[in-house]
């Protein structure tokens, strides 16, 4: 530890104004902050002890919630592929698992290495620190994307979404829309062919263990299957286990039940916008219900298994920047990003899955259900002071 | 019966070196001073020069605006300097006290008239410890107030328990909360269980709940809150008392009992003193851990106000807290590691296990400054019908009349202590309270 600090201080200056490396004050700072705690102490004024959170442990509390989902993600690639090429029995877990890694890996650095460069860059060029609010989004983005998404794609996305979603407003805290769903909509509508269809789910990029490569697997994600009318070829432990093609996150129900209890446990995200937003998705589903259950292979309750809605509730709808900031305002918020995931779901048939849109319009609505309680707050004291 | 009103949000904070029932007499300090910024919003006007002497409870400086509002000094002695900083500005008025203490004369017994005890009030130096909602800041005598508060306890980390400071003074605390009932209304808020329950002259409220609970701003909210246009005075529970002596006896007593805590304190206790005593000469009577750097602040944890030895106590304090500085505390991996010496409201803490345990916290900040990223946070710990985030957002926004529409004519800095101590995001809270309000006095003066 006095090794890193005796490190860190004999490079301080170098990196700090006039210093010859100035220009990388704000990546020095972020590394200096990743090692240490803050040694800032309160000022003359105000608050003389401070509780020991802060932002950074609670987002890496966000990414810690993540793994679950990320493992599983990774391993579930490489099953898939094994599913398609027929070979589950040659392949083990740990090599599907390593299979999914290595598809997943350069994703994962890609989506950091984009959105982190021009963070730091923003930083440096704002004169402030670096925030922590890239490390879920960075997490987040190749876990919403099909396994086929290319790497420049991501890429294009990300720098995108960090750009015109985040920076522009004034960075981490500011922003209108989740960053993340922001990079996934403009995936969405700017190469939709890369983000939806039956080629994008399941990885050939790597040899196969019996033929080689091949050119791509079809292979309909169940969602997919409803929009066109077809019976659901998976069961509903398939789709509560994961072992289904989808966005590389968003398969496993379990794991993101996993997910949700460590961000409840530690207080991050609001358990409030959770449960209304199953709680709205269930009560749409019921009343949308596809028509025939047995003949579909689908209850109206496995419409909260399957596509990302279980991850969007757990994990987008619950960004604290871009949701609903007032307590009782966040059963609503989560209520009606539930209905409306639904209702794109089954009703458009343009859309498949509704959750990232239904996440983004309420991002937009998540003010004005603010402004309608403030505002009765406000109206009650005006009242207060007329009746006096 | 009193009413009991119960508060479901607010944190109270644990700390190791809380002040043991004993009391000890403070060595007199050979000079006492009388700093004019601890009563906000006063422009002071010195109305004595070097040499010159006074007795306990001749004025020493006056409010420019409102010049009947004197300030007493503490002892009888000879001015010895008044401290003057940038642009003139006044830091202190110093006086030696003198071996036998002379009083000024104020008369005895309450007058049956409201104007009569305010005008004694100002004439003794006294009525300047009253402050005011709106704006928090020292109270106006030509306002007519709709009621006068009092909260008899403080649930701030470290704070000195009234319910013990009171005792063997409760004659002189019904006195002044008479003295202050011929007023205005006098409401009283005391903990479950107080002694003061039976306070007469003044309405009683208990209060239950959790820190902030004791803050008077929390409990005149949830009494009668302020509107535009109304003021509402408050005072201190101790100054209550000063009041009460002033008269039972006719003298300006300022004597008080410091609770001298926290986890440097060899010997946490309460310690006798004046106001306006150096703050060495309080905690040399209880002794201070020399192995680490540590701060030493005036006032408790939360609310109160980094100082030094060689300061003189402030006339609102109620207690000295010393803490370790901890700016040589160097956490490694701080965002993940378990930290379990370490305070705090998250569950990814251990202290939620430990609810028993007291904690010794420095003064470190222990995070970068943000924006407010994560919501909720203020509102837990915020036991008023106001939004504080959004009114807080609206003061950062300079907008005055967004300001006024959510309240901040009930709030003072302390309200929002809590909230920024909980804070992730590590915003300036009490701060940017303060400067709301002051913007808010100047649009409206």
């Amino acid at each position: 530890m006095t090794f890193i600090k005796n490190m860190l201080d004999k490079m301080k200056p170098t990196f700090s104004e006039g210093g010859k490396l100035s220009a990388f004050g704000s990546l020095f700072d972020a590394a200096e902050t990743f090692f240490f705690v803050p040694s800032e102490t309160a000022k003359v004024r105000g608050a003389q002890i401070h509780d020991a959170i802060d932002s950074k442990r609670s987002i890496f509390f966000v990414v810690i919630a993540l793994i679950p989902a990320i493992l599983f993600g990774m391993w579930n690639i490489g099953y898939q592929h094994d599913l398609a090429v027929g070979c589950t029995e040659d392949c083990g877990w740990f090599c599907q698992f390593l299979y999914g890694l290595a598809v997943m890996l350069p994703k994962i650095v890609v989506a950091y290495a984009v959105g982190l460069g021009i963070e730091i860059a923003i930083a440096q060029w704002k004169k402030e620190e670096v925030h922590e609010g890239f490390f879920v989004t960075g997490m987040l983005i190749p876990l919403i994307v099909p396994v086929n998404c290319p790497l420049w794609i991501i890429a294009v996305a990300t720098a995108f979404a960090v750009i015109f979603a985040k920076e522009v407003f004034g960075g981490t805290g500011m922003n209108i829309f989740n960053p993340a769903l922001v990079t996934r909509a403009f995936l969405f509508f700017a190469y939709p062919a890369m983000m939806s269809g039956d080629k994008v789910w399941v990885n050939a990029e790597y040899m196969d263990c019996i033929n080689g490569t091949v050119d791509g697997y079809s292979q309909a994600t169940p969602l997919g299957q409803l929009a066109a009318g077809e019976p659901v070829g998976y069961s509903a432990m398939d789709t509560i286990i994961g072992t289904i093609p989808g966005s590389i996150g968003e398969t496993s129900f379990i794991a993101i039940m996993i997910g949700a209890v460590i961000l409840i446990w530690a207080g991050v995200a609001s358990w409030k916008i959770m449960l209304s937003t199953f709680a709205g998705g269930a009560l749409m589903a019921y009343l949308l219900r596809y028509g025939d259950a047995e003949a579909l292979n689908f209850e109206w309750w496995e419409q909260l298994t399957v596509g990302g809605f279980a991850f969007g509730a757990v994990f987008m709808a619950t960004d604290p920047v871009t949701g609903c900031r007032v307590e009782a305002g966040k059963w609503i918020y989560g209520f009606l990003i539930g209905v409306m995931a639904i209702i794109i779901r089954v009703l458009n048939p343009g859309f498949p899955e509704g959750m990232m849109l239904a996440i983004l319009l309420m991002n937009v609505f998540a003010p004005l259900i603010d402004y309608c309680f403030v505002q009765a707050n406000i109206n009650k004291r005006a009242k207060r002071a007329q009746i006096k | 019966m009193a009413n009991v009103i119960k508060l479901s949000k607010g944190l109270d904070i644990n700390l190791k070196g809380k002040a043991a029932a004993e009391v000890i007499a403070a060595k007199p300090s050979k000079v006492y001073g009388l700093v004019p910024d601890a009563f906000y919003g006063v422009k002071p006007k010195v109305v004595v020069k070097e040499g010159d002497t006074v007795k306990a409870g001749d004025a020493l400086f006056v409010d420019k605006l409102h010049p009947e509002v004197k300030f007493a000094s503490p002892v009888s002695g000879k001015v010895t300097l008044v401290e003057r900083g940038e642009r003139r500005k006044v830091l202190s008025i110093q006086v030696e006290a003198d071996a036998s203490q002379q009083y000024a004369d104020f008369g005895t017994g309450v007058p049956a008239d409201g104007k009569a005890v305010v005008e004694t009030l100002l004439a003794s130096g006294l009525f300047g410890y009253l402050m005011q909602r709106p704006y928090a800041v020292t109270a106006c005598p030509e306002d007519t107030p709709k009621g006068i508060f009092v909260s008899a306890f403080s649930d701030m980390p470290l704070a000195a328990d009234f319910e013990f400071v009171v005792k063997g003074q409760e004659a002189d605390f019904q006195t002044g909360i008479d003295a202050l009932s011929k007023v205005a209304k006098v409401y009283l808020g005391v903990k479950p269980g107080s002694a003061l329950e039976g306070t007469k002259n003044a309405e009683v409220t208990v209060f239950k709940g959790k820190c902030p609970a004791g803050n008077v701003g929390v409990q005149i909210n949830h009494i009668s809150p302020v509107n535009k246009g109304e003021t509402v005075w408050t005072l201190g529970a101790e100054e209550v008392i000063f009041v009460g002596r002033l008269f039972n006896t006719g003298k300006v007593d300022l004597t008080r009992l410091y609770a001298v805590a926290g986890s440097e304190v060899k010997a946490p206790k309460y310690v006798k003193a004046l106001v306006g005593a150096k703050i060495g000469d309080l905690t040399d009577a209880v002794g201070v851990n020399t192995e680490k750097t540590v701060r030493v602040i005036d006032g408790n944890p939360l609310t109160g106000m980094k100082s030094s030895a060689d300061s003189f106590v402030g006339a609102h304090t109620t207690e000295v807290t010393v803490i370790p500085e901890g700016a040589d505390t160097h956490e490694l991996f701080g965002w993940i590691s378990p930290r379990l010496n370490e305070f705090s409201v998250s569950r990814s803490y251990f202290s939620w296990l430990l609810p028993k345990k007291e904690y010794t916290l420095d003064a470190r900040v222990k995070g970068g400054h943000r924006h407010m990223i994560f919501s909720g946070e203020y509102d837990s710990v915020f036991p008023m019908d106001i939004y504080p985030e959004q009114l807080a957002k609206a003061i950062i926004a300079g907008d005055i009349d967004r300001m006024e529409a959510l309240g901040i004519y009930e709030v003072a800095p302390e309200d929002f202590a809590v909230a920024e101590f909980v804070d992730s995001s590590k915003v300036e809270l009490q701060r940017i309270v303060r400067e709301g309000l002051d913007m808010l006095r100047k649009e409206n003066a």
